[in-house]
């Protein structure tokens, strides 16, 4: 005998009349699904920008965010398995895929992506890999001796520098990045597709969904790289003030960089932030104006149920406010970070209002349905999907990055 | 033996295909499938609820709950029957405590006293799986775990469900669930066990008003198909595009 539990009782309040079958079924994991897919897709687009479009700019952020998205990867299946009802049959959407459905693509989109990654990550890193193996050999200690059977194993026996071969190693991620924007555009633009093609669900139909989608996981994947790279840079920094002194050149040089590279990288953000904001309001606008049936109870769900988090969350503090941030001449590493957590927060309440905000309202459009996030877990089912489960997807790929970044050394840039 | 790059890949693909192929001749000639196919040429289980005749009682509710091993105190139900109280000022009061299962016996609407002199009508309106002919849920299950028979009814394979909730996210008449025991997708099947040998669904045995009728759509005998091609009857949310099969007599614009 299994437990009873009612899937979505748990954390859903009902208000009027909702029948009786509907809960908040997708929960906080349906959120961080296109969180997490959109950072992913962001951070990779962010990469080809150099690799592709040549913005010489972007170089140190090229790699870094190459490297950060192969930790992100993952990571964006990982709230999906923590929401099936049956997680042991996850494998089968790959395995048996159900062509009509927007999700059976997830396998062969995710798939492909997935190796365009790891590849063009194998091609910038080859290099490297066989300089280690070379540099590593005959030096003494276990551990030099694993870590050079690793690159061994990880130059998959293509040895050659010469420079017939590294310019063919650039051409490859050049073709690769120019073949993974549209796949990364695809992958999330699909994950889009999964909510705007739901004709039952007033709030997420939309043709828009998709490029809104893909337009905000730019945003939220350049905002999360630029972070990380600042918090690194900062650590970097503060040990280099503690063996050095304030004054010395490295940290002057460590600031510079910084700064240079925030100022450049900030004006990409906010470019797709405009973009992103635009598509949202268009969508809005439309259907203020055409009025149809759900429009009395969307309305009713913006402008009064989730006003607070829609209009002062996600587009006040998550949009307007950083754009003012990073529009103000004179920017500094502390406003910056400032703003981009904020555009982060945004993103997310912006996935939150899209999932949450499309189940707060019952399908007859005669009452609302509350979400209460479960956040001390009593159950597996409260801590899956609950603050703990979300809280473990967060995590995940900052660990995984530690580890990866063992290997592949992504912030080396004294070297350049 | 001379092996070139070319022939170990040609033999292979060979050898592959000729593999496959046995299995999927045995698939297109399955004699079980042969027989699904041909067998009952003339079935499309059709719905017929009659509101005028619905008095709220919960007999279906709760027959629908025992035979169907649907958790009896669990807050999900496949049939539900929905209470409407309009009054003068154009509003619609609505409720399904316990999806109807014990009947309507509070005069209280969520909470609200309604004064019975503002009352211009009331009445009762039965809910359950629409059938559809073009079914949303069916569309977008990922592994196709759910799925339609030949005679129109859609079931769930539940050793196949991977409980993503797409399918009840799909279905605009709310009528999908996850099962409190087997953690999948539920929806009603039109007693598809008890339909298929003959008998009729334990929703429409047990109402004592034939507020419920089933029917098969292919038979012009049929007293259901009767009723349907000579009278007007409605479905809901007909906007969606899911060409429902269920069909009401006596629907009021009202009903959501």
């Amino acid at each position: 005998m299994h437990e009873l539990i009612v899937h979505g009782a748990e954390w859903t309040d009902k208000i009027g009349f909702v029948y009786p079958n509907e809960f908040i079924y997708w929960s906080i994991q349906i959120v961080m699904y296109p969180y997490m897919t959109g950072l992913v897709a962001g951070a990779f687009v962010l990469s080809s920008l150099y690799h592709v479009f040549d913005q010489k700019d972007l170089k140190e952020m090229a790699r870094f965010s190459l490297v950060f998205s192969l930790c992100l990867l993952p990571v964006a299946m990982m709230p999906l398995m923590l929401h099936l009802q049956q997680p042991l049959r996850g494998i089968e959407v790959m395995m048996t895929p159900h062509f009509t459905s927007a999700i059976a693509a997830f396998g062969i989109v995710f798939s492909t992506y997935a190796v365009i990654v790891i590849s063009e990550i194998w091609f910038v890193y080859r290099v490297f890999f066989v300089e280690q193996s070379k540099a590593l050999k005959g030096q003494p200690g276990l551990a030099n001796n694993f870590k050079r059977i690793v690159y061994n194993v990880l130059t998959l026996g293509a040895y050659e520098l010469s420079e017939e071969a590294v310019r063919q190693d650039k051409k490859a991620v050049k073709i690769l990045a120019a073949i993974g924007i549209p796949v990364a555009g695809f992958l999330h633009g699909y994950a889009g597709f999964i909510f705007g093609s739901v004709k039952a669900n007033a709030l997420w139909m939309s043709p828009l969904m998709p490029v809104i989608f893909i337009m905000s996981a730019v945003v939220s994947g350049i905002a999360l790289c630029m972070l990380t790279y600042l918090i690194i840079m900062e650590w970097q920094k503060f040990r280099a003030i503690l063996a050095k002194g304030r004054g010395d050149a490295s940290v002057e040089l460590l600031r510079g960089v910084e700064m240079d590279l925030m100022t450049k990288t900030s004006r990409y953000l906010m470019m797709f932030l405009v973009a992103a904001i635009t598509l949202e309001m268009l969508d809005l606008i439309f259907r203020g104006y055409t009025q149809m049936k759900s429009w009395d109870i969307l309305r009713t769900v913006m402008f009064h149920e989730d006003f607070v988090k829609i209009f002062i969350l996600q587009y006040g503090l998550g949009n307007l406010v950083p754009f003012i941030l990073l529009l103000i001449p004179g920017l500094t590493i502390r406003r910056t970070a400032i703003a981009l957590v904020l555009v982060l927060f945004g993103v997310f309440m912006m996935r939150w209002n899209v999932v949450i905000g499309g189940q707060a309202f019952s399908l007859s459009f005669m009452g609302y349905m509350h979400y209460d996030l479960p956040i001390i877990p009593h159950n597996l089912e409260t801590f899956k999907e609950g603050l703990m489960g979300a809280l473990t997807v967060v995590a995940t790929p900052f660990v995984l990055f530690w580890g990866v970044n063992k290997l592949l050394p992504s912030l080396t840039f004294r070297k350049q | 033996m001379d092996c070139s790059r070319r022939t170990l890949l040609k033999s292979a693909c060979a050898a592959t295909a000729a593999a496959t192929l046995p299995i999927s001749a045995f698939r297109l000639f399955s004699p079980a499938e042969c027989r699904a196919e041909t067998g009952k040429p003339g079935t499309r289980w059709i719905f017929l609820v009659d509101t005028e005749k619905c008095v709220g009682c919960g007999l279906c509710v709760k027959a629908c709950k025992l035979e169907n091993e649907v958790p009896y105190d669990a807050p999900v139900t496949r049939t539900w029957v929905e209470r409407y109280v309009i009054t003068s000022d154009g509003k619609s009061h609505i409720d399904s405590p316990m999806g109807g299962r014990d009947g309507f016996t509070s005069p209280k609407i969520d909470g609200q006293e309604i004064n019975p002199k503002e009352i211009t009508k009331a009445f009762f309106v039965p809910k359950l799986c629409n059938q559809c002919d073009n079914p949303p849920c069916v569309q977008v299950c990922p592994v196709g775990a759910t799925y339609q028979t030949s005679d129109g009814v859609v079931l769930v394979d539940r050793k196949w469900c991977i409980g993503c909730g797409y399918c009840i996210m799909a279905c605009p008449y709310g009528v999908r669930f996850f099962h409190p025991e087997y953690k999948v997708a539920e929806k009603c099947t039109f007693c598809y066990h008890r339909i298929s040998k003959g008998e009729t669904t334990a929703c429409v045995q047990a109402c004592p008003f034939e507020a419920r009728k089933i029917g098969n759509l292919r038979d012009p005998d049929d007293p259901v198909t009767k009723i349907v091609m000579t009278q007007r009857v409605g479905v809901l949310k007909d906007e969606y595009g899911t060409k429902p099969q269920v069909f009401y007599l006596g629907l009021d614009r009202n009903v959501r």
